[in-house]
């Protein structure tokens, strides 16, 4: 019987394989009709615009102008000259090195502390997660005038109280920008605990027992033989998103400081809004995103090969 | 048992005194709000307010500026941008989940290499783009540079790998066209992840503050955040109750939505975290 | 109802040959079982048939006509899933019902809300739902209707499934290993069950399975498979009394069947440890050969009797109830045979008895070195039977 069938189609063969081929495209072309409107759009707005971003930063276009000329590393080159530029450069360096480790290591204490005890950890990790959700630019200013009020915010009151000096804390060019920083640190101490608490959760229970039975029971013990070694992933995580959240800082400067007292609050975000939507200079804007894009890139690499070294040799 | 009881005393004071810096911007914020002018610059500081007339800054708040309406734009742009969101990524997650074609693994290298990009960076282009098509200061201006998610296209194909090819043999079987498998068959086994997604994607356009201010200038389009610095801006000498009664309002619909769904809220804000 | 007809199917994954030259015809309303090792390529030719996927080359024609150009759906035939692939959040009648609604019902119709206020939906859906509850009253399952998957125990699932499948009434019906997520109890009442289903619907089934015993005790035709090639096509009993190679002998009958090393001498007899066995072949002279007995073949006895071929010793007894296996080695060689005896027979045996077994002649199977069987003929009993030594 199956020689007949054989024979029956053998005629038919090379019908077959083009029929075959016909539903081939027929199934690929299904497949780019459910993709294609995503990929299309991720095109236009995502890579085809961040591809544009660094050509636009070799030209020296100004938005609305009709001609545009080739610069080369132009701007770069003014970038580096920029005294402005380096401020805001610097400043948002400082802002990091200011709010990523508190932020992180505020975000690890509570999660331990969480983690410690049985009473009252849903409230905790509630009430820890609520600034994670709430609007920043409002909330600045409720900063503004119950935190760094001259006379009537909290600080302030405070330090009058014990007979202390007090500041302008946002006018000062020395503290603006750490000012900034506890708004920063305030919001994102949530998201690092929960991550945390995450990373805490993963941690096989057996591993605290066989620590114990090598004679590491103390608290300080667990943590440095167990929880600390486990949780290096975790940290090298949270550490690298909470360096990329710090680096975007912008909402809280644009309502609270435009960049001031002199320059002191002047940071990258906040430079390349200015010079692309308030001056209008698209090809300097476009190398101010650069140097963001390419710090939170490295930062990004840095993290993947970190982990990938910790994963292996850990 | 003296140790440890003292060592659970230590945890809830040290928690509780975090808890409080935690909540202390949102009840002062609230406390303001409803404070006279009188009250808030009192030398005497109190934490309730002594006489009902503030709640005065309320009325005032929604008087003098369409607050209504930013609340309004915000509800609009977030389902809009959400929608679109889901919708173009619903499907090509399918594709590069479950189908074999030609450019799915090229697709997926660029999925991978947009969700290295932080949503600042295309700015620029974007806006002469828009700038272009006339479509500034628009609706469309807030939501059209959002209606891609490629982090969103990314997750839900993790969670349609998870979908076993049989059932999808089967729904092809049973007459289901791949269409109708995406929003039939994949996207009910999806639902906690697109609902993770969603608030991730709500909460961050409801608080997005920078894209709003660069493509906005009429105040009846800003969104919730932008439409709190147009009050600043239109309150020149800056009445503080009114603009605590504003914060106010423009952070009360995330915040009860987080303490009624707090387990959603913290699996969809920290998800971005598992990319 | 429809016959199917595979040509010359080859498929390969990534360079790595799953099918090679695969025909098969399988008749209106016949059941056949596809039977094989798990790996042979069983699902992929399945899947190839059912249009889930590509094959190389090769066509497939159901009722007469080419399907290669067909969508699944357009097929017309039914699948039921090893996994049973129920839709986990729709509701049993929801999952029984949605091949109908896919089939009847326009796209707009189908719409949620809106899809009821079309003329027409409505009483489209009531039929539906009245075909979706015969179709579970017959397989007993009426009272779950509005349970969803997860609810049910796997024997409950595995009803759902093949409900899902007898609803729209197919040309044919594609099973892929149903059973194999059942325990042992629920496999056998489900085996029943589902030749009771062939019986009543008398539809085309193709079945695959990698356990022989539902092969055998299912079908009307058995197909063995390995490597990706058909090896037999027959009905059960033929396949059992006469495997085409060595591979399918030993693939069918649990015990497997006793397979003992052999020469064939100049005059074309067949030597085994040293005696002469009651068969010739069309062989090759002097080149080595498989002999292989089932193990019910072997006629046992204490004393050694004219017929005897093998003397041995009893190394393990299993004790099965209805029937004894006993199992016997011999001296000086690595092989052992297995016997099945009746437990009455057994009785008459300890460990390390001494045992002498004999055989039918035309029950004998030989292959060549190259697996393939040899045409063999009796020789007369007893007389050329004897001791080479003797
Ligand atoms: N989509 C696929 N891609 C690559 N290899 C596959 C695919 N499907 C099946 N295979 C391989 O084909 C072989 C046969 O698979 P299958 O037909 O499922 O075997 P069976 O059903 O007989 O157990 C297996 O080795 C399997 O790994
Ligand atoms: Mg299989």
């Amino acid at each position: 019987m199956a020689e007949l069938a054989t024979a029956r189609h053998r005629s038919s063969a090379s019908s077959a394989s083009r029929r075959l081929i016909g539903r081939w495209v027929a199934e690929t072309a299904t497949a780019w009709s459910l993709a294609g409107p995503a990929v299309a759009l991720m095109w236009l707005l995502l890579l085809g615009p961040a591809a544009a971003v660094v050509l636009l930063s070799f030209t020296d276009w100004s938005f609305g102008q009709p001609t545009m000329s080739w610069i080369g590393l132009g701007n770069f080159r003014e970038m580096v000259a920029d005294q402005l530029f380096r401020t805001s450069f610097l400043n948002t360096l400082v802002y990091v090195a200011f709010t990523m480790p508190l932020s992180v290591l505020l975000g690890l204490g509570a999660a331990l502390l969480i983690e410690s005890g049985t009473s009252g950890r849903g409230f905790y990790r509630t009430v820890f997660f609520l600034p994670v959700t709430a609007t920043l630019l409002p909330m600045a200013f409720v900063f503004q005038f119950a935190y760094f009020h001259p006379t009537v915010g909290i600080i302030n009151q405070t330090l009058s109280a014990f007979g202390l000096p007090t500041r302008d804390w946002l006018r000062d060019p020395d503290t603006a920008l750490l000012a900034l920083g506890v708004i920063g640190i305030w919001q994102s101490v949530g998201l690092n605990m929960v991550l945390f608490l995450a990373g805490l959760k993963g941690i096989p229970k057996d591993l605290y027992d066989a620590a114990a039975l090598d004679g590491a029971d103390g608290a300080w013990e667990r943590f440095r033989r167990v929880t600390w070694p486990m949780l290096g992933p975790a940290t090298l995580f949270v550490l690298t998103v909470t360096a990329i959240k710090s680096f975007q800082v912008f909402d809280t400067v644009i309502a609270l400081t435009q960049g001031g007292p002199g320059n002191a609050t002047n940071v990258l975000l906040f430079q390349m809004y200015q010079e692309g939507f308030s001056f209008l200079r698209s090809a300097y804007a476009s190398a101010l995103t650069c140097v963001f894009l390419l710090f939170v890139l490295v930062l990004t690499l840095l993290q993947v090969v970190l982990v990938d070294r910790k994963t292996h040799y850990g | 048992m003296r140790t440890s009881i003292a060592a659970a005393l230590f945890r809830h004071l040290i928690l509780a005194t975090g808890a409080v810096l935690m909540v202390l911007p949102f009840v002062l914020m609230v406390s303001i709000s409803l404070k006279t002018e009188g009250e808030i610059y009192h030398p005497q500081f109190s934490l309730l307010p002594t006489s009902p007339d503030g709640i005065e800054n309320y009325v005032a708040a929604f008087a003098m500026q369409p607050l209504w309406r930013y609340l309004l734009n915000g509800v609009l742009v977030c389902v809009g941008i959400f929608l679109a969101q889901a919708l173009f990524a619903l499907p090509c997650a399918y594709a590069l989940a479950k189908l074999r074609w030609p450019g799915r693994n090229l697709t997926m290298a660029f999925v991978l290499l947009g969700l290295l990009i932080p949503p600042q960076v295309p700015a620029v282009p974007v806006y002469i783009m828009l700038w272009k098509f006339g479509l500034l200061d628009s609706y469309a201006a807030l939501i059209l540079p959002s209606a891609i998610s490629v982090f969103g296209i990314f997750l839900m194909r993790q969670f349609f790998r998870t979908v076993p090819d049989d059932l999808i043999s089967a729904a092809r079987m049973d007459g289901l066209s791949e269409v109708a498998i995406v929003w039939r068959i994949m996207l009910p086994t999806a639902i906690p992840g697109l609902i993770a997604f969603g608030i991730l994607s709500v909460v961050g356009h409801w608080n997005d503050f920078f894209w709003p201010l660069i493509a906005i200038q009429t105040p009846e389009l800003a969104t919730p955040a932008l439409g709190v610095m147009f009050f600043v801006t239109a309150e020149a000498g800056t009445n503080f109750g009114r603009l605590m009664a504003a914060a106010t309002v423009v952070n009360a619909p995330l915040v009860i939505a987080f303490l009624i769904a707090q387990r959603w809220f913290i699996d969809g804000l920290t998800m971005s975290s598992m990319k | 109802m429809a016959e199917i007809s595979i040509a010359n199917i080859s498929k390969s994954f990534a360079g790595t040959i799953i099918l090679e030259g695969v025909s098969l015809d399988v008749a209106n309303g016949e059941f056949l079982t596809l039977v094989g090792p798990s790996g042979c390529g069983k699902s992929t030719l399945l899947r190839i048939i059912a249009g889930l996927e590509h094959q190389d080359s090769g066509t497939i024609a159901i009722a007469g006509s080419s399907v290669d150009m067909k969508a699944p759906k357009a097929r017309d035939l039914s699948m039921v899933f090893q996994s049973y692939a129920l839709y986990p959040y729709m509701t049993v009648e929801e999952n029984i019902s949605l091949p109908l609604t896919m089939r009847r019902m326009g796209t707009l119709q189908r719409l949620p809300l809106l899809g009821g206020l079309l003329p027409g939906a409505g009483a489209i859906r009531r039929e539906i739902a009245v075909e979706a509850r015969q179709v579970a009253e017959s397989l007993g399952i009426a009272h779950l209707l509005s349970r969803r998957p997860g609810q049910l125990s796997g024997g409950q699932r595995q009803r759902v499934a093949l409900a899902r499948a007898m609803v729209r009434q197919p040309q044919a019906f594609l099973m892929d290993e149903p059973l194999s997520n059942l325990d042992a109890k629920m496999r056998v009442k489900a085996r029943a069950e589902i030749s009771e289903m062939h019986r009543r619907l008398q539809a085309t089934f193709i079945y695959v399975t990698h356990d022989q015993i539902e092969a055998m005790t299912m079908s009307d035709r058995v197909a063995v498979m390995m490597h990706g090639r058909l090896l037999q096509v027959d009905p059960p009993q033929r396949i059992y009394d006469e495997p085409k190679t060595l591979e399918v002998a030993r693939f069918i009958g649990t015990p497997e069947i006793n397979v003992l090393p052999g020469t064939v001498r100049h005059d074309g007899a067949i030597e085994v440890f040293d005696k002469i066995w009651p068969v010739v072949v069309d062989a090759g002279r002097h080149a080595p050969v498989s002999v292989a007995v089932r193990p019910e073949v072997w006629e046992v006895a204490q004393q050694p009797g004219e017929g005897s071929l093998l003397t041995g010793t009893v190394r393990h007894i299993e004790l099965l109830g209805s029937e004894t296996l006993l199992h016997v080695s011999f001296a000086g060689s690595a092989a052992s045979v297995v016997a099945r005896v009746e437990p009455t027979v057994a009785t008459r045996y300890r460990l390390g008895s001494p045992i002498h077994l004999a055989v039918d002649p035309a029950r004998i199977l030989v292959f060549t070195e190259n697996g393939k069987r040899a045409a063999t003929l009796t020789r007369s009993v007893p007389s050329q039977v004897r001791n080479l030594h003797g």
